[in-house]
């Protein structure tokens, strides 16, 4: 951190004169980087560097500057709306567009107080008749002077304003035409918004969109409905004559003109209920949620007789499933006898085979070697394959089959056992026994 | 958008592409194989044309149709090139007075190619291969060459650039390109002297860069067209040959594809060393039959390639010198090239050079992992950069009246309280100029002198302290400290001229001193109080 020496005289600046800096050398520079790019703008428009660094903040300020225009000014007339104005008889001021001679035709009811001063000041500095008559207009501009004023007082009083923006029929949007094809919310949003400039309640609520809610639809008509609005007709009314000696003919004007307001009012209340009226029969919400309600009560219907349906159904359903096992036992029934039938033939025959084989087994072995007693080997054979039950003459079979040459002793075993049993004689099986 | 300005950097043995992207970072391009260090070499095989790696690898093979090194022959007359440069590759033949290269392209077809030609092909496959990465046509480029490059080399340049398809919208020094990237990335946070070496395979650059203010001034300049990379790979070469030689009673150097292959190998052993602490080779049937595998560790290197390691520092020197410096007014070495990738390169710096100076290379994480992208890196940011320029205000901010400018030569600074000088402006900036410095928490009543000051070394011997005995015994530290006097060097200002003295009073709140020269070399000091807003002023 740097310490600076302590000031011991009483200087301020003192340049030691005739001193120079050392000479200095001219160099090339290298061309690259921003630094460079600032050098090079800097020495080509020939701008100190405080200049250097002074264009470049207000550059910055600049851009800053050109977002801060106050933004009401955007939102005034530039150009005087209507022209005919300015040779408008400014005793009949009730009859200029006092928004327009303001320049606020766009904003109208919208305009708040304070745009409303801005917006005068403007008028004044431009329409003074000071400087209307230096420029060479004549004198009737003064009129139109005159008119901006009334604008001005009528407008900022707040009582005033209200009768005059009740009657401001410019500010109205007309509905739809009738028959045309439109998108409903396009055409209907801005007839509602300016309506609802009269509501005594607010807020109002929004005309929404295809996405609203049936509830919010329902409080959007319900509210329109019911629509409570301030809107008054004194500003059209026929002036009243201020001279005292003609009471009665005061009074009537006065009785007139209330019954000429009344009227109106009606008139307007019965125009508004008509206009809801139109708008909600046009709305494809309602129609929508008529639909859906009718398709819902169908439905509802429909679930109603579900419950009967569905009986029946289960009903249908059992009986079907008890045929179908009933018909499925059948058949299993039938397939069993005849596997039963066919496996009883299947033992048969196997019986058979095997009671074959082991008759024949003598022969096939050439009686054993004793030929000469082929007779009674088979005789005996015989008679041992009819006293086998059914077990052993598979059993005798197998082994039989398995080894041809333990014919002998397995039949003489099985003779054995019959003889032993008592089954048959040994006499009778002699050969093997 | 309209596409990015590409910014290349051509070199001798190889080249790297890289844009500003959408994100607006640097980004270095890969070519399709890959590579981002892309070889400058073309191959030819009959009708095919191989680039990069691809070429570099028909070197041993087919090395006659293999065109390598070429790119310092441009624009130069066939007498005027050093055509040992190309002894590996194709030969250099002299075509109208210019180099060019007799290549076979199948059958007896023989095709003459210049340097120009061949460079057009070159920067052709490059803007390809950026295409190719970003998807958008390239019509526009920066490109990067030596400081002593000369108006025939650039024309020559522009027109081969242009017969490729590419636009040089400007040229920039090779080590303002590399100093413009890693200033980019790692800011210096004052004024500096900087010297920027840049290592390739061929050729060594440096230059004394004084940014002052963002702005660099080129102070001196050396070149070493005989030192490179290559260098470092003929010590190894010779290193295996003569084990080889040893082991199997037989010479690699004699056959020119035993000694290809041993580069080749000697090329990868080098670069791996860099990385790691030991490398092994393995050539098959490298001559006579004789397969060749050994290993080797990166002190066997480092010592076997010392004398060239030695020369690389020793470059670094003669450009201080040159710029009539002293090591003790540089503030740090900025590495590139491939060469810098090799960790003995810093180390070394690092031990010759006094602390004051900071070694910016790899090793460092204050600077970038990859020297040899700086210099593309650098113009792809002026690319971005003057993007934004049209023609007309280039060709304005190029123009001689702005490029020379007058540079100070001699420090202006302030006296402080213990009297030393402290140096506000310094010598080989180039004005008009402003600096601002702020004493925040002054009080009082202050004397601003301003001088003017030469930089002077000074030397002081410092006598070894009698060590106690018990440290005596601690070996390590005792080594190499013998008993020798050290000289102690440190850079110190001596106030010459007094110029402005300026008295403020009543400072409550701290003080901002203002030194300004306009272009006229009209030096104004400006003191104001910070909380007052009182100012005082003086100029010469
Ligand atoms: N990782 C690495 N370690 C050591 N040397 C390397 C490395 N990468 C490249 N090199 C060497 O750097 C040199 C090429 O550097 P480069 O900057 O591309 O050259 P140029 O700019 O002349 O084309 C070659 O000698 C190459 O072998």
């Amino acid at each position: 951190m740097l310490s600076l020496p302590a000031l011991t005289s009483d200087i301020t600046v003192s340049v030691t004169s005739g001193t120079k800096l050392t000479e200095s050398v001219r160099r090339p520079i290298e061309p690259v980087g921003k630094d460079f790019m600032h050098h090079a703008t800097r020495t080509l428009r020939n701008h100190t560097w405080s200049e250097f660094e002074k264009i470049q903040a207000e550059q910055n300020v600049q851009k800053v500057d050109e977002s801060n225009v106050d933004p009401d000014e955007l939102l005034f007339d530039t150009e005087l709306a209507d022209e005919t104005l300015l040779a408008h008889d400014a005793r009949d001021w009730k009859t200029a567009d006092l928004y327009a001679a303001m320049g606020l035709s766009k904003l109208r009811y919208n305009a708040t107080e304070n745009q409303i001063i801005k917006a005068h000041r403007k008028q004044v500095v431009k329409y003074h008749p000071d400087k209307q008559s230096a420029s060479g207009a004549g004198l009737d501009q003064d009129g139109f002077f005159k008119i901006i004023q009334k604008a001005f007082e009528t407008l900022t009083d707040k009582n005033k304003r209200k009768q005059y923006d009740s009657c401001d029929f410019v500010a109205d949007v007309e509905p739809p035409k009738k028959g045309s094809e439109y998108d409903f919310f396009e055409a209907w949003g801005p007839v509602f918004a300016s309506e609802a400039r009269f509501s005594k309640k607010t807020p109002v609520p929004e005309i929404g969109s295809l996405e609203s809610t049936q509830k919010e639809v329902e409080q959007f008509y319900s509210f329109w409905h019911r629509f409570d609005s301030w809107r008054t007709f004194e500003f059209l009314d026929e002036d009243v004559p201020d001279d005292s000696s003609n009471r009665d003919h005061k009074r009537y004007i006065e009785r007139k003109n209330k019954a000429a307001r009344d009227k109106k009012k009606t008139a307007d209340n019965a125009r508004l209920v008509k206009l809801v009226e139109r708008a909600m029969s046009e709305d494809p919400r309602i129609k929508m949620f008529k639909e859906a309600e009718k398709k819902e009560k169908e439905r509802k219907k429909w679930e109603a007789g579900a419950a009967a349906r569905a009986e029946a159904e289960a009903k249908a359903k059992a009986e079907a499933e008890a045929a179908s096992k009933a018909e499925e036992e059948a058949k299993a029934a039938a397939n069993a006898k005849a596997d039963k039938k066919k496996s009883k033939e299947a033992a048969k025959a196997a019986k058979k085979k095997n009671k074959r084989a082991i008759r024949n087994c003598g022969k096939d072995n050439d009686y054993f070697g004793d030929a000469a007693q082929a007779a009674a080997i088979d005789e005996q054979i015989s008679l041992i394959v009819d006293s086998l039950d059914d077990e052993q003459l598979v059993d005798v079979a197998d082994k039989i089959k398995a080894d041809a040459s333990a014919a002998k002793a397995v039949l003489a075993e099985a003779a054995k056992g019959f003889v032993e049993s008592g089954k048959i004689p040994a006499s009778l099986v002699a050969y093997f026994a | 958008m309209s596409s990015p300005i590409l910014g290349i950097s051509f070199g001798n043995t190889s080249s790297s592409i890289a844009y500003i992207n959408p994100k607006n970072d640097v980004d270095v391009i890969a070519n399709p194989d890959g590579e981002r260090s892309i070889p400058s070499v073309l191959s030819y095989v009959g009708e095919d044309e191989y680039h990069g790696g691809q070429a570099l690898q028909q070197l041993i093979r087919n090395p006659t149709n293999t065109i390598v090194n070429f790119r310092d022959f441009i624009g130069l007359k066939f007498e005027e090139a050093d055509l040992s440069r190309c002894s590996a590759g194709a030969p250099a033949i002299d075509i109208d007075g210019k180099v060019g290269f007799a290549i076979n392209r199948g059958e007896d077809n023989v095709e003459k190619i210049t340097v120009d030609e061949v460079v057009a092909r070159h920067l052709n496959r490059l803007k390809l291969a950026a295409e190719d990465y970003i998807g958008q046509t390239i019509s526009k480029t920066i490109l990067t060459i030596p400081t002593d490059f000369t108006d025939v080399q650039r024309d020559a340049l522009t027109a081969a650039a242009a017969k490729s398809g590419l636009k040089i919208v400007q040229f920039i020094n090779e080590p303002s390109a590399s100093l413009l990237a890693h200033v980019h990335a790692f800011p210096f946070e004052k004024d500096v002297n900087v010297v920027v070496a840049d290592f390739g395979g061929v050729r060594s650059d440096a230059a004394v860069i004084a940014v002052r203010n963002g702005i660099f001034t080129v102070l001196a300049t050396a070149h070493d067209a005989k030192l490179g990379g290559d260098n470092l790979d003929e010590a190894l070469i010779e290193y295996f040959a003569a084990d080889f030689q040893k082991k199997n009673q037989c010479n690699p150097r004699k056959n020119a594809r035993s000694y290809a292959k041993l580069r080749s190998n000697a090329i990868i052993t080098k670069k791996t060393l860099s990385n790691a602490t030991s490398a092994t080779i393995s050539v098959e049937s490298l001559a006579d039959g004789f397969d060749y595998h050994t290993s080797i560790n990166r002190m066997r290197y480092e010592l076997t390639a010392g004398k060239v390691f030695s020369q690389f520092t020793q470059f670094i020197n003669t450009t201080i010198e040159k710029a009539k410096l002293d090591i003790l007014d540089i503030d740090a070495v900025l590495l590139c090239g491939g060469v810098s990738f090799t960790p003995k390169l810093a180390n070394n710096l690092e031990f010759m050079f006094p602390e004051s100076v900071e070694i910016l290379g790899p090793q460092n994480k204050d600077a970038s992992n990859s020297p040899n992208e700086l210099s593309c890196s650098g113009a792809a940011l002026q690319g971005r950069l003057i993007a934004d320029y049209d023609a007309d205000e280039l060709k304005e901010a190029l123009q001689p009246v702005v490029l020379n400018t007058m540079h100070l030569q001699k420090a202006i600074g302030l006296l402080d309280a213990e009297g030393k000088f402290v140096p506000v402006i310094l010598p080989e900036t180039s004005y008009p100029v402003q600096k601002t410095i702020t004493v925040k928490n002054a009080k009082g009543d202050f004397l601003i002198g301003v001088y003017e000051a030469d930089s002077k070394i000074k030397e002081t011997t410092v006598e070894p302290e009698a060590k106690p005995e018990s440290e005596a015994e601690a070996e390590d530290s005792e080594e190499w400290s013998d008993d020798e006097p050290e000289i102690v060097r440190e850079k110190i200002y001596e106030p010459s001229t007094k110029l402005i003295e300026l008295g403020i009073k009543d400072v409550t709140k701290g003080l901002q001193i203002i030194f300004n020269i306009n272009k006229d070399a009209v030096l104004k000091v400006t003191a104001r109080d910070l909380k007052s807003g009182n100012v005082v002023q003086g100029h010469l």
